[in-house]
């Protein structure tokens, strides 16, 4: 299975040469150096291979041998999945702990997908059953809510000649056999799959389905469809982990991967220690229950940075197969980069732009390619949501990566620095973020609520950016020389601003604002302005409508009103109307 | 971490080329990637260096000290067959070394078979405990408004000419581990420093050793340095070899170790040197494109374990080049670290002591480790309300600074008052002043109360009405 192909001639780095077989192929799995690391061919030229190598070389000799595998980089997917672990290539982290102690060393070999657990299998076909590539071939519940699907592996296909009954199984025990053509074929609920390939699907759906993150500023403002791809770039400190946290913790998928590239260790640990105590609302379970991690934080090594990409996508493009809404986070896409950067330097390949390969584009056109809503090769839809942070060197959102980023998503999150140092959270500027998922979602809020949510969100957005304006006009000449008409305006745009768009992802109440309490925060501050302006209008000073006492309740209403008790909201509107009708009635003569 | 003792390998006699610090050797065989060399010149006087690449039939070494006076056929390389490792031992506190790890006090070699790779290895982000333990400083800037933790990496971005020295000498000195007033003192916690120089003057370095005279902290401190006048390139090694003794001594000896790294721009500096030399593509400002991840090796060697009861706190000192902060030193330090305290260099014209620039400072961890239970209950909306009105003050200033003062509204009179009130009497504090979370919070309301009580949307009703002592009869 391993026999030696070649021998290294030339170590730099995660980069390693060999010499040996021409019959290595490229992208193949091997393993270098005696303590067998884990490596990826990524060049062939006449007998001489590139391999960049997925742990530490250091100590790594010229000389010492390369074994091949015959294979792809690959991931395990099976049952065991969900609440796992893993690194960048897909090894799991608590048994690396368990047999290393604290701190990671080479030449870990474990199974990414235990063996010994069993899992009770119900199957889905009979024998006689034509199947092909998908078909479900039987279920098993991985945690007391989550149905997974075991399915055929795309490429196969064929008749079924024997199928488990139900009882209880390993991923490596058989459950099925297949013929296909001549041969039989044995099936277990464990297969793998290249990372660098896509797993098929039969066609692309419209994505018009928001992913509800409970984040007002997502979800009202500029919302991602299921399936739809988004990136939030900021500089350091703007709050991109931190939202991305937030989205895990609420988003409505089924499944989420989380993948920590390149970042800090803590912030796994974080994710670690809250999410097994954090309850997922729609099924009153922990949310680890529907989480898959993948941790290659910053001083991991770098190559298998560049992989854990797409080790998270290849495991959630599996449970979308499965008829699952996935949505998964990678946080920092600029770190991936970098990754690919790094290793591209070490191959002294002619860079583009800062150093970053030509290739850059391309590859990350291919990774956001990947998201989508499709139907599945077995007709169940599912679909995988992507969010990449971005990580612009000093911020500047001129430098490659954001930018060919922008071209391959729908929905642009602009983190803003100086929101974040005033503490305005999530520091998303409203004017530099845009979703071209609108149109698309706005039929969804209309079934969904009833409410016409697209025309209250759009006039909003226009009260945000008249505020805009006149702010340069305030700065000029301060807020006194503007006519009460423009001045009701930003008293409104401030409401929205501190009562809409700030939401605390640290407070209970805050954290998560539900779809209903979304539009009727919206619609409220909306109605205020009408109330307002008509008021004004009639000659009333600006400030009596700055004075009323509502308007601090409607700033606060966002964490002292529930997602359970939004009849509140019709009391703050009485409130409105009743402090409103008496200026509109002093005004009136 | 794993033990070796160094034996002799092969050796080379006489260099193929040498450039900068750089060496390439031929004629060795079967040489590892990072191990250790050691380079004999013509009059026999040793130094060390590590290979960077290999190939076939040859090695690319950068020497520590440079090459200075080392000759093509001159020049012997002795391969050690391993990384570089330091010893590491308890009793290298209150001792000084090198940037090598070697002892420069005129003490003896540490006397201990443990020797550790100054390289490290990635903590597994499994093995960690998440940071909650708040470290009072008594600098209300930090404790207040950017708590630090224990185990949290947390740089000080400065400039040249600013006081960083004395505020991480004041960090250190009043650090203790906060706790809620009453609460029962913890025994027998044992606490360590170790210092890394980079490339700073004698002077900075005397600095610090005479603070920690004063604070009586001498025997708990262990020093590397790498002055000015040192070789560059060992400047590369200084910092890990330091953290390789905190490692152990954290989590090996159980120690709360507190890591202050200064000046981290050398470093850069000394990397980006190599970088050029070896001619490889550059990133941002001749940077080398892998200056994150190198960095990251570095400052992700902080935190906590579950295996052992210390911890490492990290305090990385940046002067930034032109005080730029999106500089690639400060800014990739900022992607890495968990937060970082900015210097501002007009507060520091205006004299005022920390000048530490609130607003883009941050400590990512606070919010962990602050607040009812730890803290008290009110703190993180109190900080985040000071934040949101000194924020509001810039916006303020700008505006006055074209309409005038007098033009402002009665509301933006109050930000300007706030303001300067916030800078003189929160921001502002002794060099020996060492403030108690309750009187930092104290200070903060008193200056909020300095506002319309409008105007204070962070904080809860119940806490205005408990803490607010203003006169504003409004609503
Ligand atoms: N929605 C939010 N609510 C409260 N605090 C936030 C929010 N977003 C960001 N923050 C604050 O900003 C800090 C930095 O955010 P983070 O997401 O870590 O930034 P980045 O990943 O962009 O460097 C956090 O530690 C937290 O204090
Ligand atoms: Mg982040």
């Amino acid at each position: 299975m391993s026999d030696q192909v070649g021998t290294i001639t030339w170590i730099s780095g995660p980069v390693v040469r060999a010499r040996g077989s021409r019959h290595v192929g490229m992208l193949e799995l091997v393993q270098v150096g005696e303590d067998r690391l884990v490596g990826e061919v990524i060049g062939l030229k006449g007998d001489q291979m590139t391999i960049q190598v997925y742990e530490e070389t250091a100590g790594m000799q010229t000389g010492a041998p390369v074994f091949g595998t015959g294979l792809p980089l690959s991931v395990e997917l099976g049952p065991g999945l969900i609440q796992s672990i893993y690194d960048g290539v897909q090894r799991p982290l608590p048994l690396i702990e368990a047999a290393m102690g604290s701190f990671i060393n080479r030449g870990a070999h474990f199974d990414s997908i235990n063996r010994e657990k069993k899992w009770k299998f119900t199957p889905k076909v009979k024998v006689g059953d034509a199947v092909k590539g998908g078909a479900i071939l039987g279920v098993v519940m991985e945690t007391e809510t989550l149905e997974h699907r075991v399915m055929l592996n795309p490429d196969d296909s064929g008749t079924i000649t024997w199928v488990a009954p139900v009882g209880e199984y390993t991923v490596a025990d058989t459950i099925a056999k297949l013929k296909m053509g001549k041969e039989e074929k044995t099936i277990t609920m464990l297969q793998r799959w290249p990372v660098r390939r896509a797993r098929p699907f039969t066609n692309r759906r419209p994505a018009n389905i928001p992913l509800i993150t409970g984040q007002r500023i997502l979800d009202t403002f500029f919302p991602v469809a299921k399936g739809g791809a988004a990136g939030i770039p900021g500089p350091f400190g703007s709050g991109k982990t931190v939202t991305q946290h937030s989205i895990a913790k609420w988003a409505d998928a089924e499944i989420i991967v989380y993948i920590g590239c390149g970042e800090r260790g803590n912030e796994m640990t974080e994710v670690l220690q809250e999410f097994p105590h954090l309850v997922d609302p729609r099924t009153g379970r922990p949310l680890m229950e529907r989480t898959v991690l993948i941790a290659n934080t910053s001083n991991m090594p770098v190559a298998a940075r560049e992989a854990s990409i797409y080790t998270g996508i290849t495991i959630a493009e599996y449970y979308r197969d499965m008829g699952y809404h996935v949505a998964l986070m990678a946080d920092s896409t600029s770190r991936w980069a970098e990754a690919l950067r790094e290793v591209s330097g070490r191959l002294e390949e002619m860079p583009a732009e800062e150093g970053y390969p030509a290739y850059l584009a391309g590859r990350l056109a291919e990774f956001y390619e990947r998201a989508g809503y499709v139907n599945n090769l077995n007709d169940t839809q599912g679909s995988v949501s992507i969010v990449g942070a971005v990580s612009p060197p000093g911020g500047d959102f001129s430098e490659p990566v954001t930018q060919h980023t922008k071209r391959f998503i729908r929905c642009f999150w602009a983190l803003d620095k100086s929101l974040a140092s005033a503490r305005h959270f999530p520091a998303i500027n409203w004017l530099d973020s845009y979703s071209e998922y609108l149109e698309d979602v706005a039929g969804w809020w209309r079934e969904k609520t009833g409410k016409d949510w697209l025309t209250m969100r759009n006039r909003a957005m226009e009260l945000l950016s008249e505020e805009s304006r006149l702010s340069q006009i305030v700065k000029l000449v301060g807020p006194d020389a503007l006519p009460y008409t423009e001045r009701m305006v930003l008293e409104t745009t401030r409401l929205i601003r501190e009562g809409l768009l700030q939401q605390n992802a640290t407070e209970t109440v805050d954290a998560f604002s539900s779809v209903e309490k979304q539009i009727r925060m919206l619609e409220l501050v909306l109605y205020f302005h009408e109330r307002g302006m008509a008021i004004v209008k009639r000659g009333a000073p600006i400030n009596l409508i700055h004075d009323l006492p509502v308007v601090d309740t409607i700033i606060r209403a966002k964490s002292t009103v529930t997602n359970e008790e939004l009849h509140k909201f019709d009391d703050i509107q009485k409130q409105i109307d009743q402090q409103m009708g008496q200026l509109d009635a002093e005004y009136r003569s | 971490m794993s033990e070796v003792t160094v034996q002799g390998g092969q050796e080379v006699v006489g260099v193929a080329r040498i450039e900068g610090p750089i060496l390439v050797v031929e004629g060795g065989t079967n040489v590892s990637y990072d191990e250790v060399v050691e380079i004999q010149d013509s009059r026999g006087q040793l130094r060390r260096g590590r290979v960077l690449e290999v190939g076939e039939g040859y090695a690319v070494i950068q020497a520590f000290a440079g090459s200075t006076g080392l000759s093509i056929d001159g020049t012997r390389v002795r391969f050690l067959g391993t990384t570089l490792h330091i010893p590491v031992a308890e009793e290298m506190l209150g001792r000084i070394f090198d940037g090598l790890g070697n002892p420069i006090d005129g003490g003896p070699e540490p006397l201990t078979d443990h020797y550790a790779d100054v390289n490290g290895q990635p903590i597994n982000p499994t093995a960690r405990i998440y940071p909650r333990d708040y470290i009072q400083t008594g600098i209300s800037t930090i404790d207040g408004v950017n708590t630090l933790l224990r185990g949290q990496k947390l740089p000080l971005f400065s400039g040249a000419g600013m006081p960083h020295d004395q505020l991480a000498a004041q960090i250190v000195r009043q650090a203790t581990l906060g706790k809620l007033a009453g609460a029962p003192q913890t025994e027998g916690e044992e606490f360590a420093i170790v210092f890394a120089a980079m490339g700073v003057k004698n002077d900075v370095a005397e600095y610090f050793r005479r603070s920690f005279t004063e604070s009586g902290a001498l025997t708990r401190v262990a020093m590397f340095l790498n002055l000015a006048d040192d070789p560059p390139v060992e400047r590369i090694v200084t910092p890990r070899a330091a953290l390789t003794l905190a490692e152990y001594l954290a989590y090996e000896r159980e120690m709360h170790v507190l890591v202050v790294l200064t000046d981290m721009t050398n470093y850069g500096e000394a990397l980006r040197q190599i970088s050029n030399v070896r001619g490889e593509v550059p990133s941002r400002k001749g940077y080398p494109g892998y200056l994150y991840s190198d960095l990251a090796s570095m400052y992700e060697r902080t935190g906590r374990i579950r295996t052992s009861k210390g911890s490492i706190t990290q305090i990385p000192i940046l002067t930034m080049p032109n005080d730029d902060i999106t500089h690639p030193m400060p800014d990739l330090t900022g992607y890495i670290t968990e937060g970082q305290i900015v210097l501002g260099r007009e507060l520091n014209f205006a004299g005022i002591y920390p000048p530490v620039a609130v607003l883009p400072s941050l400590s990512r961890l606070m919010k962990d480790g602050i607040g009812k239970n730890r803290t008290r209950d009110d703190h993180p909306r109190w900080g985040a309300q000071l934040y949101a009105a000194y924020a509001r003050t810039q916006d303020v200033r700008a505006l006055a600074s074209v309409i005038g003062e007098e033009e402002l509204s009665d509301v933006d009179q109050k930000y300007l008052k706030f303001g300067r009130a916030f800078e003189r009497e929160f921001v502002n504090q002794s060099f020996t002043e060492n403030r108690t979370i309750e009187r930092t919070l104290e200070i903060g309301w008193k200056l909020l109360s300095m506002l319309p009580k409008k105007e204070l949307t962070r904080v809860t009703l119940d806490e205005i009405a408990q803490y607010y002592k203003g006169d504003d009869a409004s609503s």
